[in-house]
């Protein structure tokens, strides 16, 4: 598993992709810091930012790899190697250089606008937390897609739509259902919501931890009690790894099972 | 002639008798009390360095009070300090301390009961519960005085400065912390408050109740439960006051419940959660003031009518304007708004298309209070953008048709 995560690493460093992927990052950081120069409002910027791009450029890549590697894959499963080490290791590979052209990408213009002795630091941190994480969700969603379909442009347009409905549609319904259930108390309700998908479950995070949390008045106080504190933390992590590791454990369950 | 010379006489007599009581340890008094006992009305005690504790001291006479070099009275968080029962006191240079909590009676630093032209300049009072309270008094000046208290909680607490069935008073230049209401006025008409600074108080940083015909300039209010509260009042006068940081779950920068005819002027929000929330407000002029960083600028619910609101800035709020009703009954009219995307072909400073200053989603979020969890979240401002283009939910007349495209400074 580590030679091929290390091949397939190595060999995606130094695509093009990735060069633009950073570029990119690096780009909007640094002009937003520059426009705004506080720190503090780059990372509310950057939120909005984030939470879009950050799961459908995963989601992207992660298709096109796969489609784009399964001749090396048939190649490499002639080989006595196990099935789920190839898989790991490609979507290791993908995942760990996607996010350090994310993490150099936010990392590099901030050290240079004075991050560590900010006060803005956790909110910072907050924030590559979640642009990982979401990267490692989608990456793994897309993984799992990609290995259902062998029909590349079915597995492109379900991947986009899975993009879609997380990123939109979900927050979509989510709305209408506080509607429809305005009379009950809905705190709880919302709170079970918003961990059932990755990408709210981030933007609440990085939220709370910018002093914005006030404006979401009661509802907000009860988000707080739960994620304000380190348990509350710890659970809201969790749910972030879980969303990472089901969608990898399912994938290597398709792989095992699948027909090459 | 002759009358006249007795008159000179006569009021020298009077004069001779103002007399100077001092009060030290090795003075002729050594209390406030003794001093007070043997004193005239028109007299003055000059109150030297030194702790005094006496209990409740009652001033019954007409009488100037100065301390010199900060005396500390100390009610030993057992007692109301002092209990002004005549007209004309003046009290000046004391440092009062420790009245002590009591849920039974309303203690004081310093009490004006039922008189006129009581002035108190320049004192520092520091947990005194109430600081300093005022009842079915007028004409009283409150000056140059420093108020911090210990407050963490609503019931347990009480007002800097508190006002009860006043007429013609002014409060100017305090230094207000950390009380339940920094000032508080019941049945308080034709008083100014001016140049105060009130901070970190638990409730409102000043709170109107059944109060008239006031006016307010130049005050500071920061990091109060709400700035100011004015609730059941008319023709109030708001003026150049600063409204910053009242941040919290349920906190105001300005709270306006059933007030009449009053205008709100170049005041400044910075930073509050709500700057100014409107219930049952009518006819206002919020005139040229500036909203900047708050969350929500404006909040008028249905119930407020006839407002004209004009010349104002907002920058960067989070929402600038939020409504509960789906009619306007309030005009708005040449405001600059910072997310404001026309265009000004003619070059005379106000954009040729509207504004529409509501956005769904701050409609949605007064319509549905936990609705506001999906802030900032993509499928909203894609909401927005779709109202934005054809408004169906949000007031289709609540429009400034003349926005600015500069900020009027």
């Amino acid at each position: 598993m580590i030679k091929i995560f290390k091949y397939s690493f190595f060999d995606l460093i130094r695509s093009r992709w990735s060069l633009i992927y950073f570029l990119f990052f690096a780009v909007t950081a640094g002009s937003l810091l520059y426009l705004s120069n506080d720190v503090g409002r780059a990372v509310v910027s950057l939120m909005n930012i984030i939470i879009i791009l950050c799961p459908l450029i995963a989601t992207m890549f992660g298709v096109m790899y796969y489609y784009n590697s399964r001749e090396f894959i048939e190649l490499l499963l002639a080989q006595p190697i196990r099935r789920e080490s190839i898989l790991l290791g490609q979507y290791f590979g993908l995942t760990i250089s996607l996010t350090l052209s994310f993490v150099l990408g936010l990392g590099i213009p901030f050290l240079f606008y004075g991050i560590l002795g900010s006060i803005a630091l956790t909110n910072f941190v907050v924030l590559l937390l979640a642009g990982s994480l979401l990267t490692f969700t989608f990456v793994a969603l897309a993984f799992v897609i990609a290995v259902k379909n062998e029909n590349k442009i079915k597995g492109f347009s379900l991947a986009i739509f899975v993009w879609l409905f997380l990123a939109v549609l979900y927050d979509g319904l989510f709305l209408l259902s506080l509607f429809i259930f305005e009379d009950y108390p809905l705190d709880k309700f919302s709170l079970i919501m918003t961990t059932l998908n990755p990408i709210d479950l981030s933007r609440i995070l990085i939220m709370l931890q910018l002093d914005v949390s006030a404006l979401l008045g009661y509802t907000g106080a009860v988000f707080n009690k739960f994620f304000g504190t380190s348990i509350g933390f710890i659970v809201s992590l969790s749910c972030g790894l879980f969303w990472v590791i089901i969608p990898v454990l399912s994938m290597v369950r398709l792989a095992k099972r699948k027909d090459f | 002639m002759r009358y006249l010379i007795f008159m000179f006489f006569f009021l020298n007599v009077i004069s001779i008798h103002a007399t100077e009581l001092e009060v030290c340890e090795s003075c002729i008094y050594t209390s406030i009390k003794a001093a007070i006992e043997d004193s005239n009305n028109g007299d003055t005690i000059l109150v030297k360095s030194g702790i005094y504790k006496e209990g409740n001291i009652i001033i019954n006479k007409k009488l100037t009070l100065i301390g010199y070099e900060w005396p500390i009275v100390d009610g030993e968080n057992d007692n109301e300090i002092f209990t002004i029962t005549a007209d004309s006191v003046r009290m000046e240079g004391f440092q009062i301390q420790n009245v002590g909590t009591s849920y039974r009676v309303d203690r004081a630093g310093i009490n004006v009961v039922r008189s006129k032209g009581v002035v108190i300049i320049n004192n520092r009072l520091i947990n005194t519960f109430f600081g300093i309270y005022l009842q079915k008094s007028s004409h009283c000046l409150i000056k140059d005085n420093v108020i911090l208290g210990e407050a963490i909680a609503e019931i347990s607490s009480g007002n800097a400065i508190h006002l009860w069935y006043c007429k013609n008073m002014s409060i100017e230049h305090n230094i207000i912390k950390k009380h339940r209401d920094g000032i508080y006025l019941e049945f308080v008409d034709h008083s100014d408050i001016i140049n105060n600074v009130t901070e970190d108080n638990v409730r409102y940083g000043l709170h109107f109740m059944f109060s008239d015909n006031d006016t307010y300039v130049g005050n500071t209010f920061r990091n109060n439960g709400a700035g100011v509260a004015v609730m059941f009042s008319k023709n109030i006068l708001m003026k150049e006051n600063h409204f910053d940081r009242n941040w919290g779950t349920s906190a105001y920068g300005l709270l306006l419940k059933e007030i009449y005819d009053s205008e709100i002027i170049n005041n400044r929000f910075t930073t509050n959660t709500t700057a100014i929330y409107g219930e049952s407000a009518t006819r206002l002029k919020i005139t040229n003031n500036t909203f900047e960083q708050n969350g929500w600028a404006l909040r008028l619910l249905g119930s407020s009518m006839d407002n004209t609101i004009s010349a104002n800035n907002f920058f960067n709020n989070t929402f600038d304007v939020a409504t509960n009703s789906s009619r306007n009954y309030n005009v708005y009219t040449g405001n600059y708004w910072s997310e404001y995307a026309g265009y000004d072909l003619d070059k005379d400073g106000i954009g040729d298309v509207p504004h529409r200053p509501v956005k769904l989603f701050s409609y949605i979020v007064t319509r549905s209070e936990s609705s506001i969890i999906l802030l900032r979240s993509p499928f909203v401002d894609l909401l927005n953008f779709a109202e934005k283009v054809t408004p169906v939910f949000t007031p289709a007349t609540l429009v400034d048709d003349r926005p600015l495209m500069r900020p009027n400074l």
